[in-house]
């Protein structure tokens, strides 16, 4: 089971600001181990935010992204109390998903 | 032979050495700027939170042998106290009658309340990018329980005096094949690597900036890094033989850093290059 | 102080750094990005494209107009990594609907590629590597499936003694 992603959302006027850690490897396939060999790309492909049963969010990554990613975006719409969603899936299919409540 | 006049060797040299960079003072203050815009880009989502995150859940769950929890550890504020407790180290212990910095301390008690044994406690002291170490979880847990307090290591026990004067000794100390010392970077004000900006250790204020921030994420190394790291990697790159996890060396140069940096708000787990 | 600089690379490999400094790697090898996990949306054609002209194309964006409205926000110019490079990104166009961000000197030129549904503010920040000093290009679509492109540089350090 994948590592929790830590996840504060905050609003202000109406609009929430959502900011994401997310821990994952980010490794691009192009790296090689001490022996030699090519280290098996793995990172996350596809992010997405759901509130209120609707995609907030989405974004598809590559490997360019850092390890250990960094996400921060705002919506509308939202209020103190409600609650956001955050999936991840990466190339292999692995999956992650956390919710946090805005506070 | 074809005489090449003074000035277009002055030029040229001129010329060599603005490539190169060299100034006699320190570098351009735009660079000097934007990597302070570059440090301060980072300071919100510091993975080091995920660190901090798998050490409360390790500090707080039943493990080893005797699945007993490390709440019954005494870092040097009282039993399972946590908070404050790594602005004050390293300390005095007398179950153990010497000096411990956090790392050995959590071993202590890995060893002692949870039967663990000492080579358990120790297999992987630094995380390698695929294997995790507890240890570095656990010091970015209990640092970030001192996030605001400011450093206050203690100087009253004999053992305590002793590990300073040691950890001083050891970082005036010339040796390896490039003769280096800690001092040799670290001792002097307006020092550089290229454009990273050396602390001046044996100074009040550049000691308490540097001490109270770490353990920090590496992004370089994209791992949390503890204090016992920092100072193996120093003894690396001063081409010194390598520094033993947990050893008196190592706790007596913590030592004197942590105590030169006391009256600084601890300000760590911060994120570093 | 001795200039013995063959010793000094055996140490370095010997501690596995040079493994580290090649982490991400200046030349592309034909490397692909890979393939989409099942069931997601991912553009692979973008992602393993490996000039920004096939970028563009394969992202459907043409010949994008260039543009100064967008703000970089706390976009650093010099990143002392260039692993962790923060991005921030802020649309003024109006009608955005995406933002791609794509490093010029990258071996896979698209590093990311964020839609903002209605109701979503057109700006986000990220953290991206970036093999070496580069222009970092923000490629903007709008709801009318027009594409904006818009640039700014970053030059990429390596602090300390190299690790």
């Amino acid at each position: 089971m994948p590592d929790p992603m830590r996840i504060r959302a905050t609003i202000q006027d109406g609009e929430a600001t959502v900011r994401v850690l997310m821990s994952h490897e980010m490794e691009t396939g192009q790296r090689k181990d001490a022996a030699g060999n090519v280290i098996p790309a793995h990172f996350i492909q596809s992010v997405v935010a759901m509130h209120n049963g609707r995609p907030v969010f989405r974004a598809e990554w590559g490997p360019a992204v850092s390890k250990n990613p960094y996400l921060q975006f705002q919506f509308g719409g939202a209020k103190a109390g409600d609650k956001v969603q955050i999936t991840w899936v990466d190339n292999k299919g692995e999956t992650r998903t956390d919710e946090v409540v805005i506070r | 032979m074809k005489r090449i006049a003074w000035w277009t060797v002055a030029i040229a040299a001129g010329a060599l050495l603005s490539l190169v960079g060299l100034r006699a003072h320190a570098q351009p203050r735009d660079a000097v700027k934007e990597i302070e815009r570059y440090r301060e880009a980072l300071a919100e989502g510091n993975p080091a939170e995920l660190w901090e995150a798998r050490g409360e859940a390790l500090w707080k769950t039943t493990r080893g042998p005797r699945k007993v929890l490390l709440e019954g550890c005494d870092l040097g504020k009282g039993l399972g106290v946590v908070k404050g407790a790594y602005a004050a180290l390293p300390r005095y212990f007398a179950d153990v009658d010497r000096v411990m910095d956090i790392e050995t301390r959590l071993v202590q008690c890995m060893v002692t309340l949870q039967s663990f044994t000492a080579a358990e406690a120790t297999r992987q002291v630094f995380g390698d990018g695929t294997k995790r170490s507890d240890l570095e979880a656990l010091v970015a847990y209990v640092a970030a329980e001192s996030k605001g307090v400011v450093m206050d290591v203690p100087m009253t026990h004999l053992k305590e005096r002793e590990a300073y004067a040691l950890g001083e000794r050891i970082f005036f100390f010339r040796g390896g094949s490039h003769d280096f010392s800690c001092a040799s970077c670290h001792g002097e004000p307006g020092k550089r690597i290229r454009l990273q900006d050396l602390p001046n250790l044996i100074d009040p204020k550049d000691a308490q900036r540097a001490y109270t921030s770490w353990p920090a994420y590496r992004v370089s190394q994209g791992e949390l890094r503890t204090m016992q790291w920092r100072l193996f990697d120093c003894f690396r790159q001063q081409r010194f033989p390598a520094l033993q996890f947990g050893s008196d060396a190592s706790i007596a140069l913590t030592t004197f850093l942590a105590r030169n940096a006391n009256g600084g708000t601890f300000n760590a787990p911060a994120i570093k290059r | 102080m001795h200039g013995r600089h063959g010793s000094r690379r055996e140490a370095l490999k010997a501690m596995g750094l040079v493994a580290v400094l090649a982490a991400v790697p200046r030349r592309a090898l034909g490397q692909m990005a890979g393939t989409a996990a099942p069931g997601i949306q991912w553009n692979a054609a973008a992602f393993n494209a490996q000039t920004v002209g096939e970028t563009l194309k394969a992202l459907g964006a043409g010949t994008p107009a260039p543009t100064a409205d967008v703000s970089w926000g706390a976009t650093p110019e010099i990143a002392e990594n260039g692993a962790v490079v923060p991005v921030s990104v802020t649309s003024k166009i109006p009608g955005t609907e995406a933002i791609a961000i794509l490093i010029e000197k990258n071996p896979n030129k698209l590093a990311a590629n964020f839609s903002f549904p209605e109701g979503t503010a057109p700006a986000l920040s990220t953290r991206v590597k970036m093999s070496e000093s580069s222009m970092v290009y923000a490629l903007v679509k709008t709801k009318d499936g027009k594409y904006f492109l818009a640039s700014r540089e970053i030059k990429v350090t390596l602090g300390g003694c190299g690790g």
